[in-house]
């Protein structure tokens, strides 16, 4: 039984050391390609309805990409934040506006440059970067190592991310917990209407009294 | 909204298995991918596709808003209050061996166990009262305009 949360596709014990198999390339480039597809009727539909379903399909087609990279954890939480719950709340927000987008008035010609620029400052940075599943790279090296020897007898646990995520890094586990808290609370007191009503209570309370 | 049969009959089937599969994800955690954002998200979803279908005021019949708005804090403290409790017991802040000294490894268990149900019930009230406070300003859609 392959051991749940971890990978069972070892690319060294697989002797598969210059990188992934055609499959898996094969599998990467039809995804990307979709992506770009998939970004580019968004950017040329009108129909905001439209947009945000396929957002949507954006977010699963990125959640699928990070599957193939075996970021099971990073691949679960896409799927049910970008896909499920940013579709409700983009069409939760259309329900509040129109349906379709004004024709932009201004030229497409400096946005275009900058993301260009960004894009292409991006790319150049990918240069420095060791190659995908390199045995060398910092990922590989740095921290992992000791994490993997320490778990099995300090936490036992088998998910080695979920272990490192509640127990050696609690305390961020915390912030991050806090911060959903302040985002759920900011969202209530921005469009809830909780503090609105209490104040037409207490507007009818004044005039009662006078 | 009575004439959307077939979504209504596949909603009632998939909402009790999402939220057992919410429930998967959240104790399951250990073991497999996942943990408690994700259950907490698919707790929400389960809610929230009741309530897209059958209405607002159904599902706040099942989950009402002063619950909700109690959940968001009730995740919080429970994750802090873990912390805390390790605190008194004099062991460091979230140190879990403090929940079971003679077994380290159980008390460990114990921790991320409570605290990931601290951060799914979190998320589960956020999601749920973000769904609530945007559908609550919403007019509700004539059928005829989908």
């Amino acid at each position: 039984m392959p051991r749940p949360g971890t990978s069972d596709h070892d690319p060294i014990a697989d002797g598969d050391t210059k990188g992934r198999g055609t499959i898996e390339t094969f599998i990467d480039l039809v995804l990307f390609t979709m992506l770009v597809v998939v970004a580019l009727a968004i950017v040329r539909l009108r129909s905001l309805f439209a947009v945000v379903m396929l957002a949507g399909v954006f977010s699963l087609l990125s959640a699928l990409l990070l599957v193939t990279l075996d970021a099971v954890d990073v691949a679960f939480t896409e799927a049910a934040v970008g896909a499920g719950i940013s579709t409700v709340l983009l069409l939760g927000t259309l329900a509040l506006t129109t349906r379709f987008e004004r024709p932009s008035s201004h030229s497409p010609w400096l946005p275009l440059f900058v993301v260009v620029v960004t894009g292409a400052a991006l790319v150049y940075g990918t240069l420095d970067m060791p190659n995908f599943g390199a045995a060398d790279a910092p990922a590989q090296t740095h921290v992992w190592p000791d994490y993997v020897a320490r778990v099995p007898h300090e936490i036992g646990v088998p998910n080695i991310v979920t272990a490192i995520l509640a127990s050696y890094r609690g305390y961020d586990t915390m912030g991050e917990t806090a911060v959903v808290f302040t985002a759920g609370i900011g969202v209530l007191l921005l469009i809830s209407g909780l503090g609105r009503r209490r104040r037409e209570d207490e507007d009818d309370d004044r005039e009662g009294e006078a | 909204m009575r004439h959307h049969l077939i979504l209504r009959v596949v909603t009632k089937l998939l909402v009790g298995t999402i939220m057992l599969f919410a429930l998967y994800v959240q104790f399951h955690g250990d073991y497999s991918p996942g943990g408690g954002f994700q259950a907490g998200v698919i707790m929400a979803v389960g809610f929230i596709l009741y309530g897209i279908v059958f209405g607002l005021d159904l599902v706040q019949k099942v989950l009402p808003p002063w619950f909700v708005h109690k959940l968001l804090a009730i995740g919080v403290l429970l994750y802090a209050g873990t912390g805390i409790y390790s605190l008194f017991t004099g062991y460091a802040f979230l140190d879990y061996s403090a929940l079971s000294p003679h077994h380290p490894e159980h008390g460990q268990h114990w921790g991320i166990l409570l605290v990931e149900a601290g951060v799914g019930i979190t998320v589960t009230g956020v999601m749920v009262a973000i769904y609530y406070a945007f559908s609550a300003r919403t007019p509700v859609i004539g059928d005829e305009e989908w």
